[in-house]
């Protein structure tokens, strides 16, 4: 268990700067995701505190301690890949065991036949093979521990790769989108084990996806990013409900936030106060599914056509036509009354959800609804 | 109706003459060893006449043979082949494996002109540079020695290349991950990508296995002394011999030096086969 620090990191490829300046301190203990679209830099990130990537300024803090100059096998963490990384030629149980071989055999007793047959070697052995008894245990997969990685479905390789991870008690725990080869039934449930796995092993854990979904319900706090930029670190419930930027605001929650352009007059009928803000014509309202009502259209400030319904059995999504281009959808009980397609209602938002930016995109915390 | 029995026919027919062309292909292809095989069975009287049959009236394989490896030592020759082309392999696979992971799985300045340099190595025959390296061993005095028939071929462009493609397909994460658990480049060398090249490095020890045991051109210039002639040269000494080609015994010689390249082949191919159904890799 560790704190990670990460000071000022930037990285470019030839001319392309891929990081700029990332601070992010990641508490000991902390299940911190770093979450964006592909390109973002995140995988880039991580690499770097692994120390796979050099950074070409800045510096990575380990428990206090600077690592720049340690090697990746010399910092004492785990990672945990996207295409699980197994050794094919090497069983379950053997694969667990690579990080211990390496770390608490000597040369002379890594040797094939000689190797267990040196002074000490015997017990080191018999550790190791019932540390990997340990964990296999705990993942449930101590009944695979003969096969090889090539029999195995994903699912189990994934397991096998956080083993080989778990197995030696590292620093921290760095897994780049270990469930995106996953299929989403399995995601699912792999969430929630990643999720008991922290609170078990009380360790640091970086995890990098492009799936908010599960970037919310695993993490202790989120980092958007985008462009090789940290746009905003918080808990799950603040990135969700309180976003600095539009694009964190747009990235985080599905279904997509809705966004409409609003003019200083639609803005006032909508409860914001438009003279505050800088430039009162071009802002941008935000409000999730979940924060507008479906209303009698007369007198209400915004209306429109339902176009579609999609019932996902839990929520019914009413996606309604109005003058901006894209629909406005509206979360609803699917046991409530439906609307029907081609009907017209008015919008009601919750003006203490309603979240307003400017054109470029920034929160405008100042110029609040009426509730707030 | 026809219709549909129409492609299946087509096919049918199709794969008769397939099968026909390739049938007559190997026919070719293997008519001169199994006459190879059958001359080295007969008799000289039976070998220098115009009738043609393939088993011998009289078997004569006995004599044959018992003569192959009484007139020369021809299992010297064979402990030299196999001393030298194992030597060769191993020198081979020590370099070209390592060079290899560095081109395919490292980055460092000058990568991209080291692998065009093994690009245009791949383009030079080494006959064409016979004569400096001939001259560079009589310099050393390494002339009529195993070093003069190993240390020419000890790094093989063609080796890094093939290795090269083959680590480029292994994914980048494995290689990582064994950073991450403690293993140094060498040992991710020896312990992740060996291991997981079985059949890049298969399919490279049978090319050659197969071009040193073979090879005459280079023995021929290299060494003189008898007691270093590796299987081709050793076949030779039976054209020269002063009382004219005993076919029978030119060829008993012949097939004893082909027969455990056949067999090595017939086993490597099936770890081949083996190799490559086991690259579950991704």
């Amino acid at each position: 268990m560790a704190r990670i620090e990460i000071d000022g990191i930037e990285k470019r490829f030839g001319r392309t700067p891929v990081l700029r300046g990332i601070d992010l301190d990641v508490a000991a203990g902390e299940f911190l995701s770093l979450v964006g679209p592909s390109g973002c830099g995140k995988s880039t990130l991580l690499r770097i505190v692994a120390g796979l990537t050099r950074e070409d300024r800045g510096a990575i803090r380990l428990a206090g301690e600077d690592v720049d100059h340690l090697a990746a096998r010399d910092r004492d963490l785990a990672m945990v890949f996207q295409n699980y990384a197994l050794y094919p030629h090497l069983t379950v149980a053997e694969n667990i065991a690579v990080p211990l071989v390496m770390r608490r055999l000597t040369t002379a007793q890594r040797l094939p036949l000689v190797g267990r047959h040196l002074s000490g070697s015997r017990a080191a052995h018999a550790a190791i093979a019932a540390d990997v008894a340990r964990v296999a245990e705990t993942l449930g997969i101590a009944a695979l521990a003969n096969r090889r990685p090539g029999e195995l479905s994903g699912g189990q390789r994934q397991r096998i790769a956080l083993g080989r991870a778990m197995v030696r008690r590292p620093k921290a725990f760095l897994m780049d989108e270990p469930l995106s080869n996953l299929d989403a039934k399995l995601r699912v449930e792999m969430r929630s084990e990643i999720a008991s796995l922290h609170r078990r092993l009380e360790t640091t854990f970086v995890y990098v996806t492009h799936d908010q979904a599960e970037a919310m319900t695993m993490s202790d706090r989120i980092a958007v990013m985008m462009d090789g930029a940290v746009l905003q670190v918080g808990t799950p419930d603040a990135v969700y409900a309180d976003p600095d930027d539009l694009r964190v605001a747009e990235f985080v929650g599905s279904p997509k936030i809705n966004v409409i352009t609003a003019d200083a007059a639609l803005a006032a009928a909508l409860g914001v106060d438009a003279t505050r803000a800088p430039d009162p014509d071009g802002l941008r309202l935000a409000f999730r599914t979940e924060a507008v009502r479906l209303v009698d259209p007369t007198g209400a400030a915004l209306a429109g056509r339902v176009v579609h319904l999609e019932n996902f059995g839990s929520d019914l999504m009413v996606h309604l036509a109005v003058a901006a281009a894209v629909p406005i959808v509206v979360r609803r009980d699917p046991h409530d009354p439906r609307p029907r397609i081609g009907e017209t209602w008015g919008l009601s938002i919750r003006p203490d959800r309603l979240l307003v930016f400017d054109a470029a995109g920034r929160r405008l915390r100042s110029v609040v609804g009426r509730g707030a | 109706m026809t219709r549909i029995g129409l492609p299946a026919r087509r096919f049918s027919v199709g794969a008769i003459a397939r099968d026909a062309v390739l049938l007559a292909l190997a026919v070719v292809t293997l008519a001169p060893f199994v006459w190879m095989v059958s001359t080295s069975l007969k008799a000289p009287d039976e070998i220098l006449t115009t009738d043609l049959h393939l088993w011998p009236r009289r078997l004569a394989a006995s004599e044959n043979y018992a003569h192959a490896f009484a007139a020369v030592p021809l299992g010297r020759y064979l402990l030299n082949g196999v001393i030298v082309t194992a030597t060769i392999l191993a020198l081979q696979l020590a370099i070209a494996v390592p060079a290899a992971f560095a081109l395919a799985k490292s980055e460092f300045r000058g990568r991209r002109l080291l692998f065009g340099a093994v690009l245009l190595g791949l383009l030079v025959p080494y006959h064409a540079i016979a004569v400096p390296l001939f001259v560079g061993l009589h310099a050393l005095g390494l002339l009529d020695t195993y070093a003069a028939l190993v240390t020419p071929f000890a790094i093989s462009v063609f080796g890094i290349f093939l290795m090269r493609q083959f680590f480029l397909s292994l994914p980048d994460d494995l290689v990582d991950a064994a950073r991450m658990d403690g293993m140094s480049e060498l040992a991710i060398v020896w312990r992740v990508m060996v291991p997981a090249a079985g059949p890049a490095i298969s399919a490279f020890a049978i090319f050659s296995v197969v071009a040193h045991w073979n090879d005459y051109f280079w023995p021929l210039i290299a060494v003189s002394s008898d007691t270093l002639f590796t299987p081709p040269l050793g076949v030779v000494a039976f054209r020269n011999d002063d009382a004219g080609t005993n076919y029978g015994v030119l060829m008993a010689a012949a097939t004893v030096i082909v027969t455990p390249l056949v067999a090595a082949f017939l086993l490597a191919q099936r770890r081949f086969v083996e190799g490559i159904a086991f690259t579950g890799v991704k």
